[in-house]
């Protein structure tokens, strides 16, 4: 933390007034007029100021004061960067200066920032918090579901790059192909970030995101839909655009929805067309099919120009019944919860063996009927 | 500002592809020669398409982690961060001489310079004899060594074996090692008969690839006969056919490789002060651990 004390963000904000004339910011203004400096919150105002009238009016609102400092030292208008720090600690973004929405204004928004105020990012929590009173904000991200969990409980990261270290594997250790996959391990937390470092943690675990999320804000995310993401593939993915238009349904269904990626699907077939499958809840926006959609889609592409065929196949009731519970459960990603002896469950190990030797044991469940159609 | 994005291929299945990728970009983080730094990939995150609206430079040099020149580094990642008016022709390449051309992406209004792969840069020698050097933890090695540089080689595409044959040629040239042979995967001559293209008793095995992976880590030490099951792992040196083999692993986990990012973005007009040399003697204290486990 710097040892500045509110009296130097009173001096650098003069200096800026002196150079720029006046500055604004979440309901201060400062002006440099005529007959004296002026100067207004939304409960005071003053005029006619000379510069030591001006630095003891400023020193009376110290919280619009190290506000406006700690955001001039951030920069950046217009950016996604100050964006995004300004919506961590629900400061009114530039452009909605006329719909503050749930926004707050400095004194009521640093009185929460002592204790902390808090946004989701995906799985990420992140707390924004004052630090000291010169107003200097310093972040906090931890797991979603370490909500609740004492900060000590929690394995300290050291910066950054150990966040991007620990996006890599799930809770299982398996690699994690898709950032945005609901698959962050939990039990860590990044105490005492900057905002250039909490920048570069998002940045590291939800690549590209607070770009998106941002240029959405603005009204110019630029989506592109499957057809033309379909189109443009070459190479081993150039079959990608013979997938049909229904399978596109199935593979949105399959691979997009919140229970496999947190991004929220923008990108429908086509501009006109939109897909029935809903794009989620996510805070951040999917702009196109990602990669790991393009090559899913290449394998059903492939799949799907098969012909279809009838097969006949001799099961109970029960043993139909299990087939669909072995589907649901590879679906839902539930094998591993599936208790050891639970024969209740269809899709418990020792059902799917019992079921192999019963109707399986040479090679296929299914027979082909002679109908060489496929009718 | 200027801001770097090194582009590469990673994997939707092996998280040790771009792991030098993600090291080389924080070795030019704590370089400090660019405003910002970013990795992409064709198939991880941030994916080429979006990497370049992350940064907010307005002049981005873009450096692909490619080995050769090819469908890669001509068609797919130009076409991926939108390069206006690209065409393979602006690099005026002999299939290892691509340097620079200066475009536009259209997404986000900023100039691209977009370099020429990593793998064909002159430097990429240095990064070769290092990792003969890191393998036998001699840093004068050479003498009475062979060095076999082995790519993949493929019959679509004729810069991937041009690239492999150019640093074979210019290490051979500097006469440090006692021969310098270039073989390949899959077209003559083979990795596989590597101990009949030389004559020392002890070989340098550098296959010339980003990362390690399937072709590093399973097929050569096999081909090579450094081990009948890559599970079961090899020995550094191994013993094939009475010669000592120092298999290496992939070229592109070299620490120096990330000297040779930043020669291609310099080339490219890029200001990094002293950041080359600061690199090049950093990497030169880091140790890298070439065992097959």
């Amino acid at each position: 933390m710097s040892e500045e004390t509110p009296a130097t963000a009173v001096e650098a904000l003069c200096e800026r007034v002196e150079r720029a004339g006046h500055v604004a910011l979440d309901g201060l203004r400062v002006e440099k007029r005529a007959d004296g400096y002026a100067l207004e919150t939304p409960a005071e105002g003053a005029d006619g100021l000379d510069e030591e009238g001006l630095s003891a009016a400023l020193a009376e609102v110290p919280a619009y004061v190290t506000n406006w400092h700690y955001w001039h030292r951030v920069g950046g208008v217009g950016t996604a960067r100050r964006a995004f720090l300004r919506w961590c600690e629900h400061a009114p973004l530039e452009g909605d200066a006329d719909n503050p929405g749930e926004t707050l204004a400095p004194p009521s928004r640093y009185e929460a920032l002592t204790d902390g105020l808090e946004r989701e990012w995906g799985q990420l929590a992140i707390t924004s918090r004052l630090a000291g009173e010169t107003g200097e904000r310093v972040y906090e991200v931890r797991h979603v579901d370490d909500a609740e969990t004492a900060v000590g409980d929690l394995e300290r990261l050291d910066g950054p790059r150990a966040a991007r270290d620990l996006t890599t594997e799930d809770d299982r250790g398996r690699y994690r192909p898709l950032k945005t996959a609901p698959t962050l391990v939990s039990g860590w937390v990044l105490p005492h970030l900057s905002g250039s470092d909490l920048l570069e943690t998002v940045e590291f675990v939800y690549p590209a995101t607070v770009a998106n999320w941002h240029r959405e804000r603005g009204g110019d995310l630029d989506v592109d839909h499957w057809l033309e993401t379909a189109h443009r593939q070459s190479g081993i993915y150039d079959v990608v655009d013979e997938l049909p238009r229904e399978a596109v349904e199935w593979m949105a269904d399959a691979c997009c929805v919140d229970s496999q990626c947190l991004r929220r699907r923008e990108w429908h077939y086509e501009e006109d067309d939109h897909l029935s499958v809903p794009g989620g809840d996510g805070v951040f926006p999917c702009r196109e099919p990602c990669s790991l959609v393009i090559a899913a889609a290449r394998k059903w592409a492939i799949l799907e120009s098969e012909r279809e065929q009838t097969w006949t196949v001799e099961l109970t009731l029960s043993e139909k019944n299990q087939l669909e519970a072995l589907l649901e459960a590879v679906a839902d990603g539930r094998v591993d919860e599936i208790r050891e002896a639970d024969l209740n469950d269809g899709a418990n190990r020792y059902r799917a063996r019992y079921l192999r030797a019963k109707r399986a044991a040479e090679g296929s469940l299914f027979d082909e009927t002679g109908d060489e159609d496929g009718a | 500002m200027q801001a770097l994005v090194i582009v590469a291929h990673g994997s939707h299945l092996n998280p040790g592809a771009s792991e030098p990728t993600h090291a080389h970009a924080d070795t030019i983080r704590d370089a400090g020669a660019f405003d910002e730094v970013r990795e992409a990939f064709w198939k991880e995150e941030p994916h080429f398409r979006e990497v370049i609206r992350t940064v907010e430079a307005d002049e981005v040099f873009v450096v692909p982690l490619f080995i050769s020149e090819g469908y890669f580094t001509e068609e797919v990642i130009p076409r991926e961060l939108r390069l206006e008016d690209w065409d393979p022709e602006r690099w005026d390449s002999d299939g290892t001489s691509a340097s620079e051309a200066t475009l536009e992406a259209t997404d986000v209004g900023k100039t691209v310079h977009y370099c020429g792969p990593v793998g064909t840069h002159d430097a990429m020698a240095d990064v070769i004899v290092r990792r003969a050097e890191s393998v036998t933890g001699d840093p004068d090695v050479g003498e009475g060594f062979a060095l076999a540089v082995v790519g993949h080689g493929t019959e679509r595409n004729e810069n991937s074996a041009k690239a492999i044959e150019y640093h074979a040629t210019r290490i051979r040239e500097r006469g440090r090692f006692d021969e310098v042979v270039s073989l390949f995967m899959d077209e003559q001559p083979e990795v596989d008969d590597v101990t009949d293209h030389v004559e020392t008793e002890d070989v340098v095995v550098v296959p010339l690839f980003v990362a390690d992976g399937y072709h590093t880590q399973e097929d050569i030490p096999e081909d090579v006969g450094l081990t009948d099951d890559f599970r079961t792992g090899w020995d550094v040196p191994g013993e094939v056919d009475g010669k000592r083999i120092w298999y290496t692993g992939a070229v592109g986990t070299e620490p120096l490789t990330a000297e040779v990012v930043l020669e291609r973005a310099a080339d490219a007009g890029a200001d990094v002060g002293d950041a080359i040399e600061r690199v090049r003697l950093e990497t030169g204290q880091q140790t890298t651990a070439v065992t097959s486990d």
